[in-house]
């Protein structure tokens, strides 16, 4: 076994970021393993190396993440940029691939900050080239200034695909037509939690200036959409929709060759779930996530989540439940008392909780539909790797593989290189339906790691991490 | 509910005995904590394998190598068997010379399955072998199996005989009323004259409900798998002086297996692997296969799994109760043998005697 090290911190977003901040600053030895070649995570991907022009381009909200890193940087917290994470057990070994070099490092305590990933859709045509998820395109757009051609179809539920939207107009992409998912009875259903969201800041007047500047630009938004399909032989060609509009419903066709779809945002959770945490199905979120405390603490000792990967709530709530989780491990080790851990981190408390309550709003009003968690039409290719569609999931099901981890035994779904990370919450979905159960009864496939692919010689030549 | 036998354990022994037992008209209820095949035989390497045996287990796998070459006729899928050959390679004239009275003891008691080859002949049948190696034995028509179809497989067919599975029946305890086994569970009792313990990794549980203990161990073997590769090698391949078992399936995966064992919880139901002992299994991979240097591994697993003392199972009728019979223990290579303890088992019920030489088995080989 190599090197012990007293904190390690996956991942530097904003919570991973601000648990590093925190922790330092108040004497521990704290590692950062980050993925990336530059500390931000997804939602700053880049910041310290943003060109001026960009950085306006990409709105004032981007540019919070250089304060954070400037903090990370002024601490003494070691970082380890570069490095995958390849495995987390129970006991705190973490698996790591650093300069090329695998190798085990044992942790006295745990943050796992590793975030978000958007969540998989499958729909017919997702996998023709020319369909590609927002997310990653706006990460082109922050990394290499990379946008789509003109002519762009946007679609999905959520801020995000109305804030990329607003990206492209401002950088002169011109975007065919925003394609808005959530069925229009969403807005009833939010409507309650409406009063409350606004005391949480500016999210909705946010939403509110990027439609409107929509507008001016001429990017229609089109709402009440359903029935997403790509289009096309060799590469996208078409996108095609169900339009609901006062109580008739017709298809509609817009010639395109780019698609980008975004369906909200889920907890990355092969990491917790290959340590043994405990995770549960969230309602309001549609999505599985590692159970923790306020702290952060999971039911396996010496492991805490923080951010995203806790359950969704953005880039802001993810600094504060960073810094709740690196006072706890700090009263954990002794370096501060329970008192002063309560005291410090009452103001993070505070905040999470004022804005915990927008999200019931969005929640409901982003809603996604059961039509685009359960695939409907059989022929929906949904593990990508090993070519599996819903209907043969369907069939598996049917034949007495009644669980997710069966259907992969029997299938392989989930057993090509991507670890099952595309297809795993739709296997569960179609599990459940098929069952005619609720999906909360189903957990998402077993993780078998490497979390991410090793070579043969890389695990061959597994040693000692270099200091 | 009552059956006519009631078995304990829903992976490939139990559902082979089930099938078997079915196939002569008996009402058999199989009572499974999880669901069929979980466990170890779900998740194992899917080895056909007479090459280098046991000497006692030797006549039962060449039944079962019978078996396995027409599995259709009997359950109806060809269960993904490929029948490729397997290689033991000799590094070294150490490791020959081991071969070599390898196969002069199984000639001797009538066996001609295990074939000694040379240097040409190793290296026509493994051409990706690296160049060092000096000779094999080799079994044609050995081979392998996916587990969980051929799992899914028998488990089809003894249903549509009337088989009934009860899934997530964890057995609480046994109870002996009248002529009558009573198996009580965490959801019902069942009722039967007849009781059968193919309880993996958790036999030696049943054991003691039965009061006649056995030195189980539980031991979680780990394999990996490889990213798809053209396809480049035919048998299975294993050494005289190394843990290894590598194979590559018919999706182009190369699957790697050698005994190495994880960390297990026997509560939680749960394995950790230790990345440490696959890497002393990947150096193992590289000496004999060096072009699977850059090869990605995209996952590794673990299964749990009965290792008796002497690794040979325990087949036979228990030496404590009458009407209660066990087969489990097969110490991680069990796969191969499961048709024929199957066929077995049925004999021993219904006829109370096997057609084949099972005494070496014996529960009693533990009580003396």
């Amino acid at each position: 076994m190599g090197d012990s090290y007293q904190l390690v911190i996956i991942g530097a977003g904003p919570g991973g970021l601000c648990a590093a901040t925190t922790a330092a600053n108040l004497g521990l030895d704290v590692t950062v393993l980050d993925e990336q070649p530059s500390p931000g995570g997804q939602i700053y991907r880049g910041i310290s190396n943003t060109p001026d022009d960009r950085l306006a381009l990409l709105g004032a909200d981007y540019q919070h993440g250089a304060d954070l890193v400037e903090a990370f940087s002024a601490s003494k917290a070691n970082y380890w940029p570069q490095t995958n994470v390849w495995s987390l057990n129970s006991r705190r070994q973490i698996g790591i691939l650093r300069h090329g070099q695998a190798s085990i490092i044992q942790a006295e305590r745990v943050i796992v900050a590793s975030g978000a990933m958007e969540r998989p859709v499958p729909f017919l045509g997702w996998t023709l080239p020319g369909v590609m998820y927002a997310g990653a395109a706006q990460i082109l757009l922050k990394t290499a200034g990379v946008v789509p051609a003109n002519g762009t179809v946007i679609a999905g539920t959520g801020p995000l695909p109305l804030l990329v939207a607003w990206q492209y107009l401002r950088a002169g992409v011109s975007v065919k037509a925003v394609l808005e998912f959530s069925p229009r009875s969403n807005l009833w259903r939010a409507a309650p939690h409406l009063p409350k969201a606004l005391v949480a800041g500016d999210y909705i007047s946010r939403g509110l200036k990027y439609t409107l500047d929509l507008n001016k630009g001429g990017v229609p938004i089109y709402y009440g959409i359903s029935g997403l399909q790509a289009q096309g032989h060799d590469r996208i060609e078409a996108v095609e929709y169900g339009w609901d509009t006062l109580g008739s419903s017709r298809r509609e066709t817009i010639v395109t060759n780019s698609l980008l779809v975004h369906f909200g945002v889920i907890p990355r959770i092969n990491l917790t779930k290959s340590a043994g945490c405990h995770h549960i199905w969230d309602r309001g979120q549609q999505c599985w996530r590692p159970q923790v405390d306020k702290w952060g603490n999971t039911n396996v000792p010496g492991i805490a989540v923080v951010g995203d990967s806790a359950g969704i709530g953005g880039a802001r709530s993810a600094e504060h439940s960073g810094r709740l989780a690196a006072l706890e491990v700090a009263r954990s080790l002794h370096t501060i008392d329970t008192q002063q851990r309560d005291l410090q981190g009452q103001e993070d408390l505070k905040w999470i909780g004022k804005d915990l309550r927008v999200r019931p709003f969005l929640e409901a009003l982003y809603r996604l539909p059961d039509s685009l968690l359960v695939p409907p039409d059989d022929k929906t290719l949904v593990c990508r790797c090993e070519e599996i569609s819903a209907g043969q999931i369907r069939q598996a099901v049917r034949e007495g593989h009644a669980d997710p981890d069966r259907v992969k035994f029997y299938l392989r779904c989930g057993m090509g290189p991507c670890q099952g990370r595309q297809c795993a919450p739709a296997v569960a979905q179609i599990v459940a339906a098929e069952n005619l159960r609720p999906v909360s009864d189903y957990t998402t496939f077993r993780v078998r790691p490497p979390i991410r692919p090793l070579s043969i010689a890389q695990l061959a030549n597994l040693g000692r991490a270099e200091e | 509910m009552k059956a006519d036998v009631a078995i304990v354990g829903g992976g490939l022994m139990g559902t082979s005995t089930a099938l078997h037992l079915a196939m002569s008209g008996q009402k058999v209820i199989v009572v499974e904590k999880n669901s069929p095949g979980r466990h170890a035989s779900g998740v194992n390497a899917g080895g056909l394998r007479r090459l280098n045996r046991d000497l006692a287990e030797i006549p039962l796998s060449v039944v079962a190598a019978q078996m396995w070459q027409d599995i259709y006729s009997l359950v109806g899928s060809d269960c993904d068997v490929k029948l490729s050959g397997q290689v033991r390679v000799a590094e070294n004239a150490a490791d020959l010379q081991k071969l070599e009275e390898r196969a002069a003891l199984v000639s001797s008691l009538g066996f001609d399955r295990e074939e000694l080859i040379d240097r040409d002949r190793l290296y026509q049948l493994v051409p990706a072998l690296a160049p060092h190696c000096v000779g094999g034995l080799y079994t044609a028509g050995d081979g392998f199996a996916r587990p969980y179809h051929a799992l899914t497989a028998f488990r089809l067919k003894a249903e549509s005989l009337g088989v009934k599975y009860r899934t997530g029946c964890q057995v609480t305890g046994l109870e002996r009323l009248g002529n009558c086994w009573r198996v009580v569970t965490n959801q019902a009792k069942f009722d039967a004259p007849i009781l059968v313990n193919c309880a993996g990794a958790w036999a030696g549980q049943i054991c003691a409900y039965l009061d006649e203990p056995v030195p189980l161990k539980i031991g979680a073997p780990m394999m990996m798998v490889t990213e798809r590769l053209p396809h480049f090698l035919d048998p299975v391949v294993g050494a005289v002086s190394r843990k290894l078992s590598f194979k590559q399936m018919q999706n182009g995966t190369v699957l790697i297996g050698g005994g190495y064992l994880a960390d297990h919880d026997m509560e939680k139901e749960t394995t950790e692997i230790d990345f440490t002992k696959l890497s002393e299994s990947s150096q193992t991979v590289l000496a004999l296969f060096p072009r699977m240097a850059e090869v990605r591994i995209v996952r590794t697993w673990a299964g749990l799994e009965a290792f008796m003392p002497d690794r040979i199972p325990v087949i036979g009728s228990s030496a404590k109760h009458p009407n209660v019979y066990h087969a489990f223990g097969f110490s991680a290579h069990g796969f191969q043998l499961s048709p024929v303890v199957g066929r077995i088992m049925s004999e021993l019920i219904l006829n109370n005697k096997s057609s084949l030489r099972i005494e070496p088995f014996s529960i009693q080989r533990f009580q003396s």
